[in-house]
């Protein structure tokens, strides 16, 4: 709501500012002091302690303590210019407590015995306050007492220690193929961030990791000023919880698509992506504007992974369901009856939805979450019918379970921790299907890759997207680009209009890297995997309009 | 300690800038101090509060630019900060687009900072938040709620004896009115500089009322209507249109406000009743008179009688194309009219009444189309009454078609620090119905 709580960093896309989360960003640092150990663990669980005996000397019944160091590098360019290049470190500690059975927390970036005390007295003050309009005392599933344990994202390539004119120079490099593919702008960045979390809690245990993401994209724009018009191709890269190797454009990892279209899987061809955007940008320019109506769609993973995150991710988070979102985000369609009837038809019968903190590659992989939960995959939909929700220790009694998802996420020290989507993913199709055996059936059809606009309502009902690129089937071939398309439809409707799933070959993984919950608000970083997808008659609408 | 005063923030900063030994340095600091309350099925969640402060340093040698910050102001600090931002610079790329500091400028006293506002209590946040659950309670309505207060200063110094300062505080409160039955939602949303402008319940009634009214919302059909926005309805739609307002997007073809091999400066391009302009200095809406970039913030129409008077020109831009810069508004104030909402219902032979809209995405920069859906209090009005709710729509409309229908301008509330009317708009846009509540 606030418009202080975000950096105005750089153009991206057609004359639309690329805002970052002012909490993503920290203070200013050398790209070499990225590679500086932190603080050791030895004295990392001396001062957790600190907060955990502090906190139990005041009466609290549960204590935790989270010590962050937050390292970010983004890299900005704009056609031959570098615009900006940013290094970050964030260091701190937050402490959450229980006391008079309600939560407390208190955050400080004094990391110090004195530092630490202080802050937890403060922490266990607000649960004392605010425990005199508390109605029930929170309940916190059991969890196991990990001791001392680590995990790490597995990368290939650290970014901290790739230089920084090499980055540069590959997003130059992607800059100048658009260029001169016809491009008349283009503006790209790389977002690289590495989490260094340690977690403590009166439970006994005592967690280190160390977590990698990466996110390289880019908006290239055709101009045609005769006719007025203006086209932006993004680019087809995934946020990756991956290294500086998702960089490598590995052959192996590309898949061919329709009409030339190059889809990615695990490592990336920013130049080879940029060259294609450039002519597909021209291309949209003269695109024909969709006629209006119902059509079969086949969904590219790129694209399909943003209505996952919307239309099943969202509303299958348990304070979503419970009302605890009510003001900001909203509430959710699935609520608490339709999950315990056990019948409650969300997609059709060849529809499995999961959710999954283990996944390799993705964005929320994790050893263990937020509050020392260690993570897991778990089913939300099976054939198709709902079976289950996203909830963390001090939700899952209220839907009759005995132990947390393990989803509970904070995105820095500062801001104290709650539930959070997991990776949610469509799981492939078992029968072996090509990207063509999904078009070739196809009367009257169109094949969309890529995210675009997207909007759904507070109770995810309604939904409307967009997308990258759209071209158009009939009688099972694809016939040309389109413009102006939107699908409109309602989440139960769309899901149980699936028929059918590419097999494993086509799983590839969408990424959300800036998901924002919760006032005030969070951002966490998510995937969503899929395999080409098709929904049979869903209804498009023309968003062409003159003005 | 982290609201420093004029005198202070100068002393802290000139240390600073006295360590520099680059060709440019530009200091900028700022603090702030904020609490909040979140509560939710008529109980509190989570509260906290916080207290930042920094320093940040920009060292330049010719148009090689690195920036440092510091949370710490002891001279050891503020020497290192200088010093690695002297490192940074050398380090960096080149930016063509750099700028030297801007020379000292005048600036107008602000009016942004409200010592009552300053003041607020962990106590008073939790009677905020009790005027919400009690009356909600009291009729069979859950409140969901949240409640931010700040304080805070910036200030800047740059090597060129520029020198800057602004203190503001800030309240902002939504509550969200549910009831039990859950087939009502109702609403609202309040912001002030000053905090004694603020009726916690007058606030709640609203949206308990809203949420009474709301219940059991009949289906009608999507299409075409004339639509009553509440201010905080148009208010996104509108922020979004300001974002057009960037000359140098206009220049380079890729924005509405282009137009053939130049920008729509000086075209009519809404409905004549329409005037936009900004005001750090408006009692209702205050803002810091100054820029991030330095540059003195005044009074400045964006559109007068429905024509483009201004674009906002970086300093880099205005350079570029040789004109002076024009700083990008930092609020946004659209002329209304005498009409009461009540009013406004009553002129309407058939409408819809749109409390807020909600997941505005953008469609279509080239045309400004965005999509998004009514949420919270949505109501069909005949024959100058209010006779049913109804159920929420998804809309497609541009700001710009919607100026152009306008019927007719109501009172200027506040909103998100803006000022925006009541208004009416014929032929807007709804293409779908949403069951969601």
């Amino acid at each position: 709501m606030k418009r202080r709580k975000f950096v105005q960093l750089s153009g991206m896309g057609a004359g639309a500012a690329m805002l970052v989360p002012s909490m993503m960003m920290g203070s200013s640092i050398t790209a070499d002091a990225l590679l500086m150990p932190g603080m050791d663990i030895l004295t990392k669980r001396k001062l957790a302690d600190v907060a955990l005996n502090t906190a139990r000397s005041l009466g609290s019944t549960y204590a935790d303590a989270r010590i962050g160091r937050y390292l970010n590098q983004y890299v900005f360019t704009r056609e031959d210019k570098v615009q900006n290049v940013v290094n970050t470190e964030s260091f701190g500690i937050g402490i959450r407590v229980i006391a008079n059975g309600t939560w407390g927390f208190a955050s400080t970036n004094s990391v110090t015995e004195d530092g630490i005390m202080k802050a937890t007295q403060q922490a266990v003050a607000i649960a004392k306050a605010n425990s005199k309009i508390q109605k029930d005392p929170v309940q916190l599933a059991p969890v196991e007492s990990h001791g001392e344990v680590s995990w790490k994202t597995p990368i290939k390539k650290d970014f901290k220690k790739v230089p920084v004119s090499e980055k540069v120079d590959l997003l130059l490099s992607a800059n100048a193929a658009a260029m001169e593919n016809g491009a008349n702008f283009v503006n790209s960045a790389l977002f690289m961030v590495n989490e260094q979390k340690y977690f403590a809690s009166t439970e006994g245990s005592y967690i280190d990791q160390d977590i990698h993401r990466i996110w390289p994209t880019f908006g290239v724009t055709a101009i045609d000023r005769g006719a007025g018009k203006f086209k932006s191709r993004q680019a087809m890269s995934a946020p990756m919880g991956m290294g500086y190797e998702y960089m490598d454009g590995l052959e192996s990892e590309k898949l061919e698509g329709p009409s030339g279209l190059r889809l990615y899987r695990n490592s990336y061809d920013i130049v080879e992506d940029a060259t294609l955007a450039a002519k597909q940008a021209k291309e949209m320019l003269t695109a024909k504007s969709v006629q209006p109506g119902k059509y079969d769609l086949v969904l590219e993973p790129n694209h399909l992974g943003l209505t996952i995150h919307e239309s099943v991710g969202h509303p299958l988070e348990l304070d979503r369901v419970l009302g605890y979102e009510a003001n900001y985000a909203g509430t959710s369609f699935a609520t608490l009856d339709k999950w315990k009837s056990g019948d409650f038809k969300y997609g059709s019968d060849i529809v499995n939805l999961v959710a999954d903190k283990t996944q390799k590659h993705s964005l929320g992989a994790v050893g263990f979450d937020d509050e020392g939960v260690k993570t897991k995959k778990w089913d939300l939909v099976r054939n198709g019918v709902l079976t289950n929700y996203q909830a963390i220790r001090d939700q899952v009694h209220m839907i009759d379970q005995k132990e947390s998802h393990g989803c509970c996420y904070a995105q820095s020290w500062n801001d104290v921790q709650f539930q959070r989507m997991p990776n949610v993913s469509l799981e492939a199709g078992k029968e072996k299907y090509s990207i063509n055996d999904m078009i070739k059936n196809v009367e009257k059809g169109i094949y969309i890759a890529g995210r675009g606009s997207y909007s759904i309502d507070q109770q995810r009902y309604n939904f409307q997207f967009g997308g990258t690129v759209f071209y158009e089937i009939k009688n099972g071939e694809i016939v040309g680009m389109l413009d102006d398309v939107a699908y409109q439809s309602n989440t139960q409707e769309f899901w149980n209009s699936c028929t059918k799933i590419c097999d494993e070959s086509d799983y590839r993984m969408f990424g959300s890297f800036f998901d924002g919950k919760g006032q005030p608000s969070q951002v966490s970083a998510v995937s969503h995997g899929s395999s080409t997808s098709r929904f049979d008659g869903v209804n498009v609408i023309n968003t062409g309009r003159s003005v | 300690m982290a609201i420093y005063t004029k005198e202070e923030a100068r002393q802290i900063m000139e240390k600073a800038l006295s360590f520099s030994t680059a060709d440019a340095c530009v200091i900028n600091m700022g603090g702030s101090e904020s609490g909040n309350i979140r509560y939710a099925r008529n109980t509190v969640s989570t509260s906290g509060h916080r207290s930042n402060q920094t320093l940040a340093v920009e060292a330049s040698y010719g148009k090689k630019s690195g920036t440092a910050t510091v949370d710490e102001f002891d001279d050891e600090s503020l020497k290192n900060v200088v010093k690695r931002a002297e490192e940074l610079a050398k380090l960096s790329p080149e930016n063509p687009e750099f700028m030297a500091p801007l020379a000292p400028q005048t600036y107008d006293d602000s009016i942004t900072f409200v010592e009552a506002t300053a003041n607020i209590k962990p106590e008073f946040r939790a009677e905020v938040a009790a005027k919400s659950i009690n009356p909600a309670s009291e009729q069979d309505v859950t409140a969901a709620g949240f409640l931010d207060d700040s304080s805070g200063f910036s200030a800047m110094l740059n090597s060129n004896g520029l020198f800057a300062y602004n203190k503001s505080t800030d309240v902002g409160f939504t509550v969200t009115m549910r009831t039990n039955d859950g087939t009502g939602s109702g609403w609202v949303s309040r912001d002030f500089n000053d905090v004694r402008k603020f009726n916690p319940e007058e606030a709640a009634k609203v949206a308990i009322d809203k949420a009474v009214m709301s219940r059991e919302a009949r289906a009608i059909e999507p299409g075409k209507y004339t639509v009553i926005l509440e201010p905080a309805a148009s208010a996104d739609l509108l922020r979004n249109m300001s974002g057009a307002f960037n000359a140098r997007t206009a220049d380079e073809g890729r924005s509405f406000m282009s137009k053939d091999d130049g920008t729509k400066m000086g075209q009519k391009i809404v409905d004549e009743r329409v005037n936009v302009w900004s005001d750090p200095l408006h009692p209702d809406v205050p803002t810091s008179t100054w820029n991030g970039e330095g540059l003195p913030l005044k009074k400045m129409k964006w559109i007068e009688n429905g024509v483009v008077k201004n674009l906002a020109y970086s300093r880099y831009w205005a350079k570029e194309k040789g004109v002076d810069p024009v700083p990008f508004p930092s609020n946004f104030i659209m002329e209304g009219g005498d009409a009461s909402r009540e009013e406004l219902i009553k002129s309407t032979k058939r409408g819809i009444l749109v409390t807020r809209l909600w997941y505005i995405r953008s469609v279509d920069p080239q045309t400004l189309l965005y999509t998004g859906l009514t949420r919270d209090g949505t109501f069909y009005i005949e024959n100058g009454k209010i006779r049913y709710p109804v159920k929420n729509f998804r809309f497609n409309e541009s700001p710009i078609i919607m100026l152009n229908n306008l019927e007719a301008l109501g009172e200027q509330v506040r909103i998100n620090g803006n000022l925006i009317p009541y208004m009416k708009v014929r032929d807007f846009t709804f293409t779908s119905l949403s069951d969601a509540i």
